[in-house]
């Protein structure tokens, strides 16, 4: 099996309001294959995540999603800060969220947590200054 | 459930289509399309919402219900009244009198199906007690809602309340108690709903959650209301019988966030009207919500007051419905320890993915490749003039071999114009007898024309 299906996304920083809008593509997508409920909904809530993190904390960059009949890979890839301490930043609860978007219901540390919870796996790359790269994959 | 024969409450007067594009525009789950000059429902997709009934400009979408005169094939026949039939009339503050002038009509009783609401807004505190079900508890009395989560939200099935629409446990318990108290067979009684819905039609013909449905006919308010008048004017508020049993709760139903705020939970969201709707199941799917209890969706805008069967303005009939219910005790009809097991879906409710692309995900990839190819070459303007609702949505119909490409009208302008660029050329061709030295450079190029 080598057929795969690729999907790239540009996700723009400067726009809070469209945060989410990949994810909610790709499911789209996922749906109409058929694959199963579960794994949309694992895929879905991860890009989702990941996704909302680009834009609170790195101004956005780009997502690629490789899809396949056994796997589903995503990369999200920006180029903010960097991660100072990946460890911290996967407890729950861990958060460097600013105000604005806490009043909004987000930066409740859950973010990375999440991702690794609904993935099979996950691989965080991250330099200071130069941008972070997530990588995860969801089994089907 | 595949082998479902998708009968629809929602239909085409194709004398009346002009095959304009509103319709294919605002369906929801993109279930028609316009051939040969004429609108064309995809049966496997409808939910029967009505929301090309409400936007067609020429009247040519229609609902399907039971005539009134239905009701002589029944040797009893019991009414069923919405809530939201109490919301049609001026000047009403009782109604005892729009349940008397049932009566005089000619139906041998009337059971209000806000009272079934009532005893539905009981089971549903019981199980949210128990604790039992998925959170968010998604509402199943609208059935064009439970039918978009059916073919378009697979993982928010397990989230439907799995009770019965309060409609169809009134008819079981009307059918019940008119059948002991009378001492006659339930075969001779017809339980007669009458609606505000075009998609309870379809609920009744083709259920879900029920094996068959115990309404034997439904009849639209906008055809009870004119013949209901004359008779209301009859009714002797001296010598009317006593005959409303509903309190706060059941005529709150009738509007959006009635059945949620029955709940006395605080954690509950309601929404109505399709778009809104879709966007909270969206929303739903990815988790977004925590916390959140109960929710109410109404595909119709605010409530069944705003169903296509009825005849007064959705918002003037919501403001009736809050002055009728003012003095009202909050409920008047509650279950005993267990619930009962009519108000219970009998059949679980299975997802039918009429969007797939193929059932096999290979080649289902195959095709949305395809389809990316095809959107990425149109236009994107989403003019409908193909017939599709969207430039997408041709590109899917004709990778599942149900249009072509050049069904777009940019592509065969595009057409036109080579051709006319072809023909262009000739337009500075000089045949040799007439060309001087000069032009030969130019000419050789056309000569090949």
């Amino acid at each position: 099996m080598d057929e795969i299906m690729t999907l790239t996304f540009e996700v723009p920083g400067d726009d809070f309001t469209r945060a989410g809008e990949a994810s909610s593509a790709v499911k789209k997508r996922l749906k109409q294959l058929g694959f199963d409920p579960d794994t949309i909904r694992r895929v879905a809530i991860a890009m989702y995540e990941g996704e909302i993190n680009m834009v609170i904390h790195a101004n956005g960059g780009d997502i690629q999603v490789d899809i396949t009949p056994k796997a589903i890979d995503m990369r999200l890839r920006d180029n903010g800060p960097g991660i100072e301490n990946i460890e911290l930043a996967m407890q729950e609860g861990y958060s460097t969220a600013p105000d604005n978007v806490r009043s909004l219901g987000f930066g409740a540390g859950m973010g990375l947590p999440n991702m690794k919870k609904y993935t099979d796996e996950m691989k965080i790359e991250s330099e200071l200054g130069v941008g972070t790269t997530v990588s995860m994959r969801v089994l089907t | 459930m595949n082998s479902d024969k998708f009968f629809h409450s929602v239909t085409l007067d194709s004398e009346k289509c002009k095959g304009c594009i509103n319709c294919i525009k605002r369906c929801p789950t993109e279930a028609i399309r316009v051939r040969n000059g004429k609108a064309h429902i995809i049966t496997q997709r409808c939910i029967d919402c009505g929301e090309c009934i409400r936007v067609c400009p020429h009247h040519a979408k229609k609902a399907t219900y039971d005539p009134l005169s239905v009701m002589h094939q029944f040797r009893y026949k019991i009414a069923l009244p919405a809530p939201a039939l109490y919301g049609q009339f001026n000047n009403l503050d009782d109604i005892n009198i729009i349940l008397n002038a049932l009566l005089l009509m000619g139906f041998d009783d009337v059971y209000e199906v806000s009272k079934a609401a009532e005893l539905v807004s009981d089971c549903t505190r019981k199980m949210m007690r128990e604790g039992k079900l998925p959170r968010p508890i998604i509402s199943s009395a609208c059935p064009a809602v439970t039918r978009l989560i059916r073919v378009r939200f697979p993982e928010l099935i397990d989230n439907i309340l799995p009770l019965n629409a309060p409609v169809e446990l009134a008819a079981r318990l009307a059918k019940k108690q008119f059948s002991e108290r009378m001492q006659v067979p339930v075969e001779e009684i017809g339980a007669i709903f009458i609606s505000p819905c075009a998609a309870k039609v379809t609920a009744v013909k083709m259920p879900l959650g029920v094996e068959k449905s115990h309404i034997d006919a439904v009849v639209a308010i906008s055809e009870v209301y004119p013949k209901l008048l004359p008779y209301m004017k009859e009714v002797d508020q001296q010598t009317e019988q006593e005959l409303s049993d509903s309190g706060r709760i059941g005529v709150s139903w009738g509007n959006s966030g009635g059945e949620a705020a029955a709940l006395l939970n605080e954690s509950y969201l309601a929404a109505d009207g399709v778009e809104n709707v879709i966007r909270v199941l969206e929303d739903l799917e990815d988790e977004k919500f925590s916390k959140l209890e109960f929710v109410e969706l109404n595909a119709c805008s605010p409530g069944c007051v705003g169903g296509v069967l009825t005849v007064e303005n959705p918002y003037v009939a919501r403001s009736k419905l809050k002055r009728l219910r003012k003095y009202l005790p909050v409920a008047c009809n509650h279950i005993a320890q267990e619930i009962p097991p009519d108000a219970k879906f009998d059949t679980p409710l299975v997802f039918v993915p009429v969007l797939k692309l193929d059932n096999d995900i290979s080649v289902a990839m195959e095709k949305m490749k395809e389809i990316e190819r095809i959107t990425a070459n149109l236009q994107g303007l989403d003019c409908g003039s193909c017939g599709a609702p969207s430039c997408r949505a041709l590109a899917e119909d004709v990778v599942r071999g149900l249009a072509s490409e050049d069904d777009c009208i940019f592509k065969l302008r595009r057409h036109m114009h080579s051709l006319v660029d072809e023909l262009a050329k000739f337009d500075g061709y000089i045949p040799p007898p007439f060309r001087l030295p000069e032009d030969d450079a130019g000419a050789q190029e056309s000569q090949s024309y």
